[in-house]
């Protein structure tokens, strides 16, 4: 019993003597882990981290960001235990690949102490983050859908593109459908084009078949659009007062929007640089003289010829 | 004689009728009549037109994927490989503008670019498998993963879009069509005859199902057995080069996720057509009706909302199953006495 009481005694000392040293570094260690930029809107979310990061190392010498990117959710869990054990990270910003296989490895980190963020997608259990930032997927749904009331009438009808089978795309499509409820808007149908370009094309293309009379498409997604937009010009169908909605900010389209295209008039944002939000928050955690804990969920601003610029950004892949 | 011969034939008509050949083209005719039952907008002539279009780019490569099958081979890194040529194509006509200016020439760059960067790739799969004595499902499996990580090195996780110059020289070949049919169904046709050719009527479609059926006899028939093999992959890179040909001006771009699961519609279109999987028997008629049933099932899902959106693949499954079922089931021939 004592040999136990001064061995926890004495791994609790050295502990505390190994967490002073890194205090003596004096440098705060931020982990930054998220998935591997493989489609377009993680290219982006990539791009506005690594200019987050020279921003705020620039401005604050002794404030260490480490990004890693990992492509799957098995790796991700092993990218944060090396950021714990190898770098003994003070915080961590954290957009999870999947919820539940990253809520424990996420609570492994809390253990040891750091400030905990995370981004976009949720944990499973409650109470872990400290901060939480994320883009608003039901308001995304909403903005579309409120824009579309006030373009169409009663006996218009529309035609939706949805993502990939996933919660994301049930909490878009079901605050749109919950906003056009007795609009008189006619929902013709909605099939998933899986956030992709071809898709998008293929399934509007058997929509213009299907369907002789549409008055807008809510694409959800700015690839899907994109596609979208080629098969309205393929069936020439595109001049008639047809309007596509889109969603995330991609610069392409934002470009469109400045340049006063009817086709594809607003887009609604769902952006990419909500980590360098994340990011922002987190080290005004450490430097901040008030406080900032809580939740941060992003406006799912509509995006018109007004206010586009503020959201372009030319060098992102994205 | 004869006699004998009418009075069998009337007997058993159903077993003289050649449902290993047919099976596909019942199950598509089928889907047809369904697609028709749902809506008739699917027979018009614009969803036609479409269809036929989109089967072009499985088909081609199916047709590619036929040859390799038949001997014996698989390959996976066809999706991947498209990707990584259509993004190359890209590069190289986006960096051509300053020079060639957005010109037709520029287009034919591209294309040149494509056929060697396909004939490369087949040859260097093929080389591995026969020389390198490595798996043909490992190598392939190894470039897929290449190709794939290229390709998104390349768009820096983003997309590759086509300078919009070029875009309009080069958007015909996509969009236009010729004597009534889009410039890819006629590349579809092209490629097809060639294909039935080339596998029926020479000696090198022979050897490639002499060394399907058995490699080490082939060997000892003094085929040149790492040589026709190694033609059948570079075959296959051709058939992508021209499927990404047509691919590249439809939305002029290029991402990560371009081409994701081709293989395995090329491979799944090849053994619906009959083609048989292990080897030594390969049909191209087959392989482009697999295609066009593969597209269909697509378009008729999107026709209809009566299915959930959550079950497509558990429709496209099971279609595919029964399409393979009608073409080996024994018709007719329960009656009949085995000989």
């Amino acid at each position: 019993m004592k040999l136990k009481t001064s061995l926890f005694v004495a791994v609790v000392t050295g502990a505390m003597a190994l967490a002073s040293t890194a205090i003596a570094q004096d440098q705060i260690k931020i982990g930054v882990s998220y998935p591997t930029p493989t489609h377009a809107w993680a290219a982006g979310m990539n791009w506005h981290a690594e200019q987050a990061e020279a921003r705020l190392e620039a401005l604050y010498p002794d404030v260490d960001l480490i990004l890693v990117n990992s492509p799957d959710p098995g790796a991700q869990a092993s990218a944060i235990e090396d950021l714990v054990s190898v770098h003994q990270i003070d915080a961590l910003v954290v957009l999870p690949f999947e919820s539940e296989p990253l809520t424990d490895p996420v609570l492994n980190v809390k253990k040891t102490g750091a400030l905990i963020t995370v981004v976009d997608r949720g944990l499973s259990l409650p109470g872990i983050e400290d901060i939480y930032v994320a883009g608003n997927n039901p308001e995304l749904g909403r903005v579309s859908a409120q824009y579309m009331k006030t373009r169409l009438k009663e006996g218009d009808n529309i035609v939706v593109l949805r993502g990939i089978p996933t919660i994301i795309d049930n909490e878009r499509f079901d605050a749109f459908m919950a906003e056009m409820e007795g609009s008189g808007v006619n929902i013709l149908d909605h099939k998933h084009a899986n956030w992709n370009r071809d898709d998008g094309f293929e399934v509007m293309q058997d929509f213009l078949s299907r369907f002789p009379d549409i008055d807008a498409v809510w694409a959800q997604d700015d690839d899907i659009a994109i596609g979208v937009v080629a098969a309205l010009k393929q069936a020439g169908r595109d001049g008639d007062g047809m309007f596509v909605v889109g969603g995330a900010g991609m610069k392409e389209t934002i470009k469109g929007i400045m340049d006063g295209e009817t086709l594809v008039p607003v887009d609604v944002l769902y952006p990419p640089a909500m980590i360098a939000t994340a990011m922002d928050v987190t080290v005004a955690a450490f430097k901040s003289n008030g406080p900032v804990s809580g939740r941060y969920i992003l406006g799912a601003t509509l995006i018109t010829p007004e206010n586009a610029a503020s959201f372009y950004f030319p060098d992102s892949p994205f | 004689m004869s006699d004998s011969a009418t009075t069998t034939e009337s007997k058993s008509w159903l077993s003289s009728v050649d449902f290993k050949t047919l099976g596909p083209a019942i199950a598509l005719i089928l889907l047809c009549v369904v697609g028709f039952l749902l809506n008739s907008a699917f027979l018009s002539e614009g969803n036609i037109t479409n269809l036929l279009t989109r089967s072009a780019f499985i088909g081609i490569i199916a047709i590619g994927a036929t040859f390799v099958i038949t001997a014996g081979g698989i390959d996976l890194s066809v999706g991947s490989m498209a990707a990584v040529i259509a993004g190359v194509m890209i590069i190289v006509m986006n960096s051509a503008v300053e020079i060639m200016g957005t010109g037709v020439a520029t287009v034919l760059l591209g294309c040149g670019v494509s056929v060697i960067l396909g004939v490369g790739a087949g040859w260097a799969n093929g080389f591995l498998t026969t020389k390198g004595k490595i798996e043909a499902f490992i190598v392939t499996l190894g470039t897929m993963g290449i190709f794939r990580s290229l390709v998104t090195y390349f768009a820096d996780g983003g997309t590759l879009s086509l300078d919009y110059g070029i875009r309009e020289t080069y958007r015909p070949v996509y969009y236009e069509a010729f004597f009534g049919l889009p410039v890819p169904v006629w590349v579809f046709i092209f490629v097809s005859i060639a294909g039935w050719v080339l596998l029926n009527r020479t000696a090198f479609g022979r050897y490639c199902t002499a060394i399907g059926s058995s490699e080490s006899v082939a060997r000892y028939s003094a085929i040149k057995v790492d040589r026709i093999k190694t033609w059948t992959y570079v075959i296959q890179g051709l058939c992508v080069a021209m499927a990404t040909i047509i691919y590249v001006p439809r939305l002029g771009s290029a991402s990560s996720t371009t081409g994701v699961l081709w293989e395995l519609e090329a491979i799944a279109a090849v053994i619906i057509g009959g083609t048989v999987l292990k080897g030594g028997y390969g049909r191209i008629g087959g392989t482009i009706l697999g295609a066009l049933i593969l597209t269909t099932i697509g378009n008729i899902l999107n026709f209809t909302d009566m299915i959930s959106n959550y079950l497509n693949g558990t429709m496209q499954g099971l279609i595919i199953i029964i399409a393979v079922w009608l073409q080996r089931a024994d018709w007719g021939k329960k009656s009949k006495p085995k000989s």
